[in-house]
């Protein structure tokens, strides 16, 4: 029985290389048309639909902020009401914060994860596919509630009881505490993914001390995910609750605690930043290497870095409330781990520093944005120890200098790395290569555009100009500075739009990409531009943390693999020696449908609690199809 | 890129000349004690910061441009140069938890010294509501105690302890001038110390986003010398002053058979709601509607004819009134000094 099967079997190794390519492309390939669209589960395919649809949110949250430069260029404007602004600059930092910044990161994950470790695709890759409809669901609930004048206007945070039953009636504040869970849901099931594939996936060779930096930060970041989503999903879910049932979490008149949700809301929220921010810091490490033409310095800090970084990120959510009256030596211990946060911090800054000393740095569009990340990521960092000040912090809270400085993190310590990867990968996932010119045009416009909006707003924060304000008043000293932002905020955008003209354009006729057009040292430079459906022909064999250096003429393969049902090599933990031989889910339809159903329980649950009843029965449903036995290879044991 | 370096040295220059220039609500234009300490705080910790964000800058521009040997392969490394940069990178590393450690001993001073209990002379209850400030003052006996809207007095060079409570929605009272922000929460009374160092008007405003009009919530805080303040209480203790003019008895009249007594106090008359602010002395008061407008006679008959259009979203309904009445209404209110 056994010999007749490993005879029936087909492996990698009995085969010459065209026809193995052949085997595997009819075992993997996602088949075209609207059926191959809806059905796949190649994590490349769905990590660039993910990476595409987050960049629309990014250019719809850009609109919402032009609108409210307008609004802000003068004084008692009336280009938006308060209503319609409110509207605006919730939506601006609900989109902004979990639909951009959160799903671009891990969508970039998707895609490279896999290709990073050496692997065929990535865990759970049904799982991958329900996640992303369950975000572009949650985007299209919010972006269509507002479009319907239903769009939230409590703030990205949300706090009550300014958004509970009694002062937030309507929909608007159900919509966004909806839309979180929609993002939760597929946020968690990517750091599940990650998590798995980069324990269990990794290559060959690929011992915890070879694993690439931006899959480090990778990790690091999905655990983050994993430890602080639930807290947000309480907090939602309590709200919800007062709001649709009638109970009293948030109700101080019923015993109920306000203050309990900024802490439920910052636990979430402080990691939230930490979610965006690592995986910005491992594409930094990764283009530093690669464009200083030297491995990057201090590789063993780096991830010491990265894993205390995401362990100090739970313990500063109270730096959000230094000003709602909380004991003050408790308020000195969050100032002590706020501050000691800058340590990783400069470690990492100092080790790329070294790098780029050593090295010998090739001034490509990706190394353009490191530059452009470091000169204002370091000012977002310095105001950050301002803003965990207590007393520096009372003066600045909920004014325009904390805008400032979240978006000198924001933007600059991880929209600027993030660009440069665009620039960086955009070859390996398209085939081809982005404008070197408008590349630097880019960088010129947005860096500049940059500063010049974002920096005055401390000068305002400090001379007394609150945040969230649809307007202020013309005897109030703030005219001149707002106009410059509003003017200044025209660069910024226009960066922005070369940017996207570049990346629409070379998608379609940009110069074709050899597989490794940097010369980059990590793993998915090996394979083709774009990869395969199957991303490696032989998987790779790594013994060192830069194999297309250390290895730049002969990669040793492992083999072994079936090729006529999906197979992947599970490796162990810590070593990455070869486990066993896994089955990897086929394409299915049944992660749509799921995600069909799950949503219109959700949404219906805004109207009526009793939509978690009727609506879970569609998702069983779903669920029962999802796992029943096809009868395909795969389904072996 | 020299270029941009410029710009920000400029930039931060200005951001420190700045301190120098005048406003009525601004954390750098400083007159009470704790804005006093805050600012020296503020500027220190902004110096220190932005030598060492020029000193990074310097790191990075001699990494980019230094002159340097060509490396054979891109995984060589010469053991030597990476035992100076393992040691260079320590030393920075010292520094930074060096100058992270400072200011964290410094700030848990300046915490201290900012909640110095002090025996506070005066104690005022502050209520935020959507979006106005109701003001309580309170007296050695019951008959001295009052209330005003938007508007505090104090007496300058003593300790004043603000009782601060949220009503409806959280809000934040902050008067940059005086001191750093403090929550008003609804079911968590907070407090917070004053003391203005010179006399003067002091404008603040709410920092906590608390719905529509969150941008048109500002309040001000009136330091007068001692006397001054006496003087000022014991005025506004007294009820509303009767009409001297048969406008103003109209006026009187109308506000008392509308809907105006439903929500507003006029103390020594019949009208006594409390869901809007107290107008007893409000022709006294600099400003009306949370510092929207200044208190005049036709800032009032239009505040009062179109309130919605004014501030859009505020809780005060268009109360429907001919001419005649609005004219005589309007009279009254900007006599009740």
């Amino acid at each position: 029985m056994n010999e007749d099967s490993t005879q029936r079997d087909l492996r990698d190794h009995d085969l010459d290389r065209p026809s193995l390519e052949a085997a595997l492309e009819k075992t993997w390939k996602t088949p075209s048309g609207v059926w191959g669209v809806l059905t796949t589960v190649d994590h490349k395919i769905i990590g660039r639909r993910y990476i595409f649809t987050a960049f629309v949110f990014l250019a719809l949250g850009g609109v919402l902020s032009i609108l409210m430069r307008l609004q802000l260029a003068q004084p008692e404007a009336r280009v938006l009401g308060p209503d319609r602004y409110n509207q605006i600059f919730t939506m601006h930092g609900a989109n902004m914060m979990f639909l951009f910044a959160v799903p671009v990161m891990e969508a970039m994950a998707v895609y490279l994860v896999p290709l990073m470790v050496g692997t065929r695709n990535i865990a759970f890759p049904r799982l991958n596919a329900f996640s992303y409809w369950m975000f572009l669901a949650g985007g299209t609930l919010l972006w269509i509630a507002f479009a319907l004048d239903m769009g939230p206007d409590v703030g990205w945070f949300a706090y009550v009881p300014l958004a509970g039953p009694q002062y937030a009636a309507g929909k608007r504040a159900d919509i966004w505490a909806q839309m979180i869970t929609f993002t939760e849901v597929s946020a968690l099931a990517v750091a599940v993914e990650i998590v798995v594939t980069v324990f269990k996936q990794r290559t060959p060779g690929m011992s915890l001390d070879r694993i690439p930096l931006f899959v480090w930060s990778m990790l690091v970041t999905s655990f983050i995910i994993i430890i602080a989503m639930p807290a947000i999903m309480i907090a939602s879910t309590c709200l919800i609750l007062d709001r649709l049932v009638g109970t009293h979490f948030f109700n101080p008149a019923e015993v109920g605690d306000v203050l309990l949700w900024q802490h439920l809301f910052w636990f979430f929220g402080h990691p939230e930043v930490y979610i965006i921010f690592l995986p910005a810091v491992g594409m930094v490490s990764t283009m530093v290497a690669t464009f200083a033409r030297r491995p990057v310095f201090g590789y063993l800090a780096l991830v010491m870095a990265l894993i205390a970084t995401g362990i100090l990120a739970f313990g500063l959510w109270v730096h959000h409330m230094f000003v709602t009256g909380l004991p003050r030596l408790g308020e000195s211990f969050f100032t002590a781990s706020s501050m000691a946060i800058a340590v990783p911090a400069g470690i990492q800054i100092f080790c790329w520093l070294a790098t780029l000393w050593d090295g010998r740095p090739v001034f490509k569009t990706p190394l353009l944005f490191v530059i452009g990340f470091m000169f204002t990521f370091v000012i977002g960092g310095l105001t950050g120890v301002m803003v965990a000040s207590v007393p520096f912090d009372t003066q600045v809270h909920d004014t325009y200098f904390v805008v400032a400085h979240f978006h000198y993190v924001l933007i600059g310590g991880a929209v600027f790395p993030l660009l440069g990867a665009v620039y960086y990968w955009f070859p390996k996932m398209t085939g081809r290569m982005m404008s070197e010119r408008l590349g630097k045009w880019a960088f010129w416009l947005i860096v500049i555009g940059f500063n010049l909006t974002f920096f005055p707003m401390h000068i305002l924060g400090l001379q007394g100009m609150p945040r969230r304000v649809y307007t202020y008043q013309p005897d109030m000293p703030w005219f001149g500075l707002n106009m410059f932002v509003s003017l200044s905020a025209i660069i910024l955008v226009a960066g922005f739009l070369v940017f996207f003209i570049d990346a629409i354009r070379s998608a379609r006729t940009g110069p074709v990409a050899p597989d490794n057009p940097w010369d980059a040292p990590t793993l998915e430079w090996s394979t083709s531009s774009p990869p395969p459906s199957f991303n490696f022909v032989r998987i790779p064999v790594v013994s060192g943390p830069n194999p297309l250096w250390e290895q730049p003429d002969i990669m040793p393969v492992a083999s072994g693999l079936r090729t006529d049902r999906r197979e992947l090599l599970v490796t162990t933990l810590t070593k990455a020696i070869p486990q066993a031989r896994e089955a990897s889910p086929r394409n299915s339809i049944w992660p749509l449908w799921t995600a069909i159903a799950t949503s219109v329980m959700l949404i219906w649950s805004i109207f009526t609690p009793w939509a978690v009843v009727w609506g879970s029965i569609p998702v069983a449903v779903a669920l029962i199809g999802w796992f029943w036995p096809k009868g395909t290879p795969e389904d072996e044991a | 890129m020299i270029r941009e370096l410029h710009g920000l040295a400029l930039a931060s220059a200005a951001l420190l000349t700045l301190s120098a220039c005048t406003g009525r609500q601004s954390a750098l234009d400083v007159h009470g004690a704790a804005a006093i300490n805050l600012k020296q705080l503020i500027l220190l910790i902004v110096v220190i910061c932005s030598i060492v964000w020029a000193l990074v800058m310097i790191a990075l521009i001699s990494a980019l441009w230094r002159k340097r040997d060509r490396r054979e392969r891109p995984s060589s490394i010469d053991p030597a140069t990476e035992h100076r940069l393992t040691i260079t990178v320590v030393a920075a590393v010292i520094i930074t938890v060096v100058i992270i450690g400072a200011f964290t001993i410094l700030s848990f001073f300046a915490t201290r010294t900012l909640n110095v209990a002090g025996n506070d002379d005066l104690t005022i209850k502050v209520r935020g509501l959507q979006w106005w400030w109701s003001i309580e003052y309170f007296g050695s006996t019951s008959g001295q105690r009052f209330e005003t809207a938007n508007e505090i007095h104090i007496p300058v060079g003593r300790n004043v302890r603000l009782q601060l409570e949220g009503v409806d929605v959280i809000h934040s009272f902050w008067v940059p001038s005086l001191a750093g922000k403090q929550d008003l929460i609804p079911g968590r009374p907070n407090e917070l110390i004053i003391r203005a160092e010179r006399a003067g008007v002091y404008r603040g405003q709410c920092a906590e986003f608390c719905g529509l009009q969150h941008a048109h919530m500002a309040l001000f805080v009136i330091a007068e010398e001692f006397p001054a303040f006496e003087e000022w209480a014991r005025l506004q203790r007294q009820d509303a002053t009767t009409s001297s003019s048969q406008e103003a008895d109209a006026g009187r009249q109308a506000f008392l058979a509308k809907q105006c007594a439903a929500c507003h106090t006029i103390r020594g008359t019949t009208a006594n709601g409390t869901t809007g602010p107290d107008l007893t002395h409000v022709g006294g008061r600099q400003y009306i509607a949370a510092g929207l407008l200044e208190t005049t006679r036709g800032s009032l008959a239009a505040w009062i004819a179109d309130p919605q259009t004014l501030k859009p979203g505020n809780n005060m309904p268009m109360v429907p009134l001919n001419a005649e009445e609005l004219k005589s209404i309007s009279a009254y209110l900007a006599g009740l000094k």
